[in-house]
Formats: structure tokens, sequence, C-alpha cells
């Protein structure tokens, strides 16, 4: 195994359900669901998805999701912003539990 | 009337002495680029692998009899290819450099004689930039006066020119439908295609046809706009796509139209360069391969639409006259010879550009098929 990451994964991935089917079908059927258009348009889902594919770090996902928000119509700006969302959300995630230490700060010193 | 030479050298100096339009790039012709030659464009073409379910296949045995000629409904006519604009995606190597294809006076009064005998319902008008050619405003009045309904395919920026002062409600009273291309309904893919500065000339055109009534609803007064992507990817869906422009340009523009097509960017000239350039023919073209659509096919243009250059030779489709694949007719492909019930019969010419009108949703000059 050269490496962890192979581009062919993202190609291949249908083929995970080759051993469980009754499991793999069921989620890429879910996943298909999951993506159609409904209150929210599958361009908006697209986006969602290349925020949340950034917010996870998978490569297959950003890979993926860039390409189908162009082809749905999103431009770089659009990205960008929707990115900018997943960043937000991680440092903030982040920055609010400095919330903890400043409890235990005050409960603790002086 | 001046001599179509005269009056095109007039063009030619309006052209060269508008700075306004931005230009995104110059001609394959200009550059003298191997491309600039059709046959040099298909024999890129034939070099790509093209595999459905890991075997080789071709447009013809996957499309088989499916393609069969329909009524013409569309008389499409390209009066040449000179333009203000020099969009990186053209398929027809337009520019302002183009006085080498331009329709001929000859060739005009041809097209319009049989304008006037066919039985197509609509007159589809297109170039480089039609609204150029001198007898531009003859072919219009021609096709209004023979009861066609006129379709314009127009480039936006075109209406800006100080040339055509007035034209927006000249169409207007004519009733002519305007066709406007608009890559996208934002500015960076916009003029990341046609020049640094297209999308701000663009809104102010579509103010004018808002102003002069076009985009409103009104059948009479249509403005269809004509999206494209701006890369080696396939067109969005054309409903949630208008949905997003329609609410979009409103908000951010005040602008307003009554529908959207979206088409996908055919593999011919300049767009193909840039697919070669760019490290994307093959995948791009597998991409059109794997996306194909046998649920595309019966919408497609090539089935209703005759397509006549500016020379005078006729095609099926636009594409393939910007890869000189003429119509098989046994008059011969030429206007003045014309012959409806032969075109009737006629077996429709395809090669591998084809694709690009089968993948995903379709793709034609009527926007997407399926």
């Amino acid at each position: 195994m050269p490496g962890y990451y192979d581009t062919q994964h993202l190609a291949d991935f249908g083929k995970i359900a080759e051993v469980k089917p009754e499991l793999g079908n069921k989620f890429f059927d879910y996943y298909g669901s999951v993506f159609a258009e409904g209150a929210l348009s599958a361009r908006e889902k697209s986006l969602i998805a290349l925020a949340v594919a950034h917010a996870v770090q998978c490569p297959y996902c950003i890979d993926a999701y860039t390409q189908d928000c162009q082809q749905k119509g999103a431009d770089v700006e659009q990205m960008t912003e929707a990115l900018h969302v997943a960043v937000a959300i991680r440092g903030g995630a982040s920055l609010v539990h400095g919330m903890q230490m400043r409890s235990r700060v005050q409960k603790l010193a002086m | 009337m001046r001599p179509a030479s005269a009056a095109l050298e007039k063009v030619a100096e309006d052209l060269a002495a508008d700075r306004k339009t931005p230009r995104a790039g110059t001609t394959l012709r200009r550059r003298n680029s191997p491309l600039a030659a059709t046959a040099e464009q298909l024999k890129l073409l034939a070099t790509v692998q093209l595999e459905r379910q890991n075997e080789r296949v071709e447009f013809g045995t996957l499309v088989g009899q499916g393609l069969s000629p329909a009524t013409l409904e569309i008389f499409q006519v390209n009066v040449g290819k000179l333009c203000n604009m020099t969009c990186r995606h053209c398929h027809v190597d337009a520019g302002p450099d183009r006085t080498d294809a331009v329709m001929s006076d000859a060739i005009m009064d041809a097209v319009i004689a049989a304008i006037c005998r066919t039985r197509a319902h609509t007159v589809d008008i297109t170039g480089g930039a039609p609204e150029l050619h001198p007898r531009f405003r003859d072919l219009v009045d021609a096709s209004v006066a023979a009861g066609k309904h006129v379709m314009d395919r127009c480039n936006l920026t075109i209406l800006l020119l100080p040339r055509n002062n007035g034209l927006v409600g000249w169409f207007a009273d004519r009733k002519v439908e305007i066709v406007g291309s608009l890559p996208h309904y934002r500015r960076p893919n916009t003029d990341a295609q046609r020049g640094q500065g297209v999308f701000d000339r663009s809104m102010e055109a579509m103010r004018l046809l808002n102003a002069a009534g076009y985009g409103q609803g009104d059948p009479e007064r249509r403005l269809t706009l004509v999206s494209n992507p701006a890369g080696a990817f396939l067109g969005a869906s054309q409903a949630t796509a208008e949905r997003e422009w329609r609410q979009s340009l409103q908000r951010e523009h005040g602008v307003t139209f009554d529908r959207l097509f979206v088409l996908n960017n055919m593999p011919i000239s300049r767009f193909l360069e840039w697919l070669q350039e760019s490290g994307n023919l093959q995948s791009y073209m597998q991409r059109l391969v794997q996306a194909f659509n046998p649920a595309a096919v019966a919408g497609l243009m090539c089935r209703n639409t005759l397509s006549v250059g500016w020379n005078g030779r006729l095609y099926d489709c636009d594409f393939n006259q910007m890869l000189d694949l003429e119509i098989s007719l046994p008059e011969g492909p030429h206007i003045s010879t014309f012959n409806e019930e032969s075109w009737l019969a006629r077996s429709i010419v395809t090669a591998r550009h084809c694709f690009g009108c089968t993948a995903g949703a379709g793709s034609s000059c009527g926007g997407q098929t399926a």
C-alpha cells in the first residue's frame, strides 16, 4: 500500500457495498435521498457538503463536492464563503471552550 | 444601401475604435494556431479515449437509429464570425478580426428567399455578434414580414456599442426575442470567461432591455438568458439555476429575465484549445460520455433545425458548422439548392463532439432537452 489516500478510492467508493451489501446499499440509498432536491436546493446541499468536507478534512469529499458545487452553478466566492462557515464554527467551537477555562480560573484563582 | 464591402469596412472601423468592450483573449486565427483549422480540431478529438463500462464507444454506435429527423421548426442563420468580444470558450472562434467570415450580399439574398419559402416557424439569427452584419436589419425585417418568430442570439454587450443606439427599441417594435448569453449570474465566472468588466456591461444591457419592456413576462418582449459552465464541467439543472439566477439578479442588480437556458460547453475551437492546454481534454470528454443520457436525444436541435453558414453552406447544427461537417443532402449542402423534402429524409451527421449535447440533462440551442 503506497499511501493512506488514493484518488481511485473515490471512483471505487461504491464497491464498499460488495461486502455487507445490505448495509452498504442502505447507506447509498440514504445518501442519494439526502442530496435530492427538497426544501433545500441540491445546490445549497452541495455547498453545505463542501463546508462539512473541510471541517472533517476529507480529501475525497473536498474533491467530489468542489466539482459538484461548480456543476451546480456555484462560483469560487460562494464556495469560499461556505468554507469560512465551517472555519468559523470550528474556530468558534475551540474558542467557546475558553469559557470552561475561564470558569475554572474563576473557581481556582485568587 | 452601401456595397457590402464598404459597409463591412465601417463595422471593422467601429470595432477597432471600440475601447469599452472588454476582451478575454484573441482568436485562434489571429494567433495562427493550428487549431484554427477544423481538420486539426477533429484530429485532436480523435486522439481521446472514449469508454463506457470499460468498452470503447463512439457517438453513432451509442445513439444508433435514435437520431432521426423531425419536422423543420428552426431556420438558424449564422451571419458570420465577426464579434466585438473574444470569449475564451467560443466555439466559433469569433472576434473583431474575423472580417474573413461574413455573409455576402448574394448569400444573404438567397437566405432571405429561403426564409420566405420555409415552413419553419422560427428564424434564429446567430454569429459572431449577428447585429454587426451590415444587413442584419434586412434579415430581421424579411423574417418578420414572412411571419416568422425571430430570435437574436445576442452577447448583450453589443447593445451598448454607439452604432447600435436605438436597436433595443427597434427589436421591441418587431417582437424579436432576445437570447442573451451570460455565462453566470455573478461577476467572477462571467468575467473569467468573457473578460474583466463584461458582467457589468451585461447588466447595463439588461437594464436597457428591461426598460424597453423585455424580461417582464410579455411573450412579445421575451428575454431569454443562456448560461454555460465556466470550466470543464456540465451545466447546472436549468430549473434550479433559473430560480437562483432570478432572485440574485433582481436583488443585486435590479434586472429581470423571462427564462434561462443552460448549455454545456462544446469541445470545439477555443474551448477545445483551453481543454487541451489546461490538461482537461481527456477527462472532460470522458465526463460527457459517462453522462450520456438517452432521454436527451429526442429533444436535440439537429432534429428540427437547419443551420446555414455565413458562406451559404448547410449543416445539421451550429457545432457541425464550426467543424465543417456539412449536411448530407442529395442536392448538395448549399442554401441556393435547399429542398425541405430532401431535408426531412436526411441522415444527421454526428461525431464525437455530439456527446456535449447528450450529456446530463442534454444541451441544445433551446436549452436542456431531458
